[in-house]
């Protein structure tokens, strides 16, 4: 179906259907995620790129009454088998809002909510995490003199980049991004653009964006969902100058959504 | 300018002015009767009963022989039935209220449950009291003594504390339990982390409040704690200390003040212990609001 094929994938989704009770939110998604790179969701609002994007880190547990067919395979593994470790899973791989949702604790504390939940209790080793994690989100400088603060005063951006700090402290190897950016001024939002083209160098990112321009400027790959399919899956330039689908190319030129 | 502004005001018509004073006049006085009330009901018992306060009075037994007044049982008593009181209901109500926000899956059977605890706050205490003498006094034969008296009070004060502990929960916003499990916590770890820490301040206000509703209880403790106006026997080993509780029977200050109302026709002892009650309901309050403003600001 695509190039990314020629690339190693990370995570694949195969005949993958969801259900919201009589909902059939998500039809016989099929998708390989290379890793390295970024990976951006793209659709009308309820296509299912953001129910998609929450399957790979089983998140959609969490909704009652939904029902899940078909196979996620992470690195091989099936994460809906019988014997997986959900919260092994979501450690692997990280998640980022929408809305930014730091804890109401200090700036340190929420980065290091993610190790300690994970047995570090090493007050040196700690500190070391909670550096590299803020140095990584870019907003070290920004905060190294108020770790101590609550995270509830810093501006929406930068409560945003204390998140993804937060969740790159646990050394994810997948990075989710639900809308990231969306509430955010495009000064938070570039930073945040930069940043996760940094970050593609070391984790896999996938991005659900309702944002064209931004999936063009920095995503490798795209996905276009329409009504709980996936339309299709390629190269980003390739999708965005030669959509191989006449509903793909009328979304992208702004026709309808 | 001038002219501009008189047509503004003469839009008002004065029919709909005189209404407006008329309404204006009507909600001032009410409450300025509501305030005088107020003032007067809070004057009076001070006025009646501070003048038969002493330090006698709040910290001797009473004894006919020495001709001496006292409320010191009563107030240990209140202290003792408030603290069985929240040592059985405090797990047992923020135990199941974090089930129910937390954890039951089943959201039917929630409901249902919520609907009756909320029906059970609302529930005349004297039933609590019928309840309790049947079940503590004479079923589990405890019979008239301060321990029944305590577990009375937790199936009153039970609702309460699982509605306001519940309350509380609901206002964590989802996104802190969904922050949390993203990152690999697992449930519990989830609510003891993030969930108890930003709604402790609900909690521990709703706790308070129930303390004040102990204090404030009689029926209840009428039937089932009694009506002893001694100390209590509480003996050397701590063996027998919690035996004395099973069989001794013990007023607190609203029952004493009863006693002295009613049974005694001594309204100068009852106003007395109007005011220390008073007090106590004063401190709760103070306490309350204190502690929810300085855990809300951590």
């Amino acid at each position: 179906m695509c190039d990314s094929h020629t690339e190693k994938s990370v995570i694949r989704s195969e005949k993958l259907n969801l259900y919201y009770g009589e909902n059939h939110a998500l039809k016989d998604v099929s998708l390989d995620i290379p890793a390295h790179r970024i990976s951006a969701l793209i659709g009308p609002s309820g296509c299912g790129k953001s129910t998609f994007l929450k399957t790979l880190n089983r998140m959609n547990d969490l909704v009652p009454g939904v029902r899940i067919e078909g196979q996620v395979l992470y690195k091989g593994q099936d994460i809906y088998g019988k014997d997986v470790d959900v919260t092994g899973l979501r450690k692997e791989i990280g998640m980022v809002f929408q809305k930014a949702n730091p804890f109401p604790m200090s700036i340190y504390d929420n980065i290091a909510y993610g190790p300690r939940t994970h047995g570090i209790r090493s007050r040196a080793r700690l500190d070391e995490i909670v550096e590299r994690s803020l140095r990584d989100a870019a907003i070290w400088d920004e905060v190294k003199d108020r770790l101590n603060k609550s995270a509830l005063g810093l501006s929406g951006g930068q409560q945003q980049r204390i998140c993804i700090a937060r969740a790159l402290a646990v050394e994810p190897q997948v990075l989710l991004m639900d809308e990231s950016t969306s509430a955010l001024d495009p000064i938070s939002t570039s930073k945040i653009e930069e940043l996760a083209m940094e970050l593609k160098n070391r984790y896999t990112v996938i991005m659900v964006t309702h944002n064209m321009q931004q999936a063009l400027r920095i995503s490798d790959y795209t996905a276009f969902f329409l009504l709980g399919e996936l339309v299709e899956f390629g190269d980003t330039q390739t999708i965005f100058s030669r959509p191989a689908h006449k509903r793909t190319e009328a979304y992208i030129t702004g026709r309808f959504g | 300018m001038e002219e501009k502004n008189l047509s503004i005001s003469r839009g008002l018509s004065s029919r709909r002015r005189a209404y407006d004073l008329g309404m204006r006049a009507l909600l001032y006085s009410s409450a300025l009767l509501v305030c005088a009330l107020l003032v007067l009901l809070m004057g009076y018992i001070l006025f009646k009963g501070i003048p038969h306060l002493s330090w006698q009075f709040l910290s001797s037994e009473e004894s006919v022989i020495k001709g001496i007044e006292g409320i010191l049982p009563a107030l240990i008593n209140t202290l003792y039935v408030v603290i069985a009181t929240l040592i059985i209901v405090l797990p047992l109500g923020v135990g199941s209220a974090i089930y129910l926000t937390e954890y039951a899956a089943n959201k039917k059977l929630v409901s249902a449950i919520e609907f009756a605890t909320e029906t059970l706050s609302g529930m005349p205490s004297i039933i609590f009291a019928l309840v309790g003498v049947m079940v503590f006094c004479q079923f589990m034969s405890l019979g008239t003594s301060l321990l029944a008296g305590a577990f009375s009070l937790v199936m009153m004060t039970l609702p309460t504390i699982i509605r306001t502990t519940q309350e509380s929960l609901k206002t964590v916003p989802q996104s802190y339990r969904e922050g949390s499990l993203a990152l690999g916590g697992g449930k519990w770890h989830m609510v003891r982390t993030v969930v108890l820490p930003s709604s402790v301040d609900g909690i521990v206000t709703g706790c308070i409040l129930a303390v004040g509703r102990i204090v404030g209880e009689s029926a209840v403790l009428m039937f089932t704690a009694g009506m002893g106006m001694r100390l209590a026997k509480y003996g050397d080993t701590p063996v027998e200390f919690f035996e004395s509780l099973f069989d001794s029977s013990g007023a607190t200050l609203t029952v004493a003040l009863y006693n002295y109302a009613k049974e005694r026709a001594d309204f100068n002892s009852a106003f007395a212990v109007a005011v220390v009650l008073l007090v106590i309901a004063f401190l709760i309050n103070i306490a309350a609001k204190l502690t929810g403003k300085k855990l809300k600001k951590r």
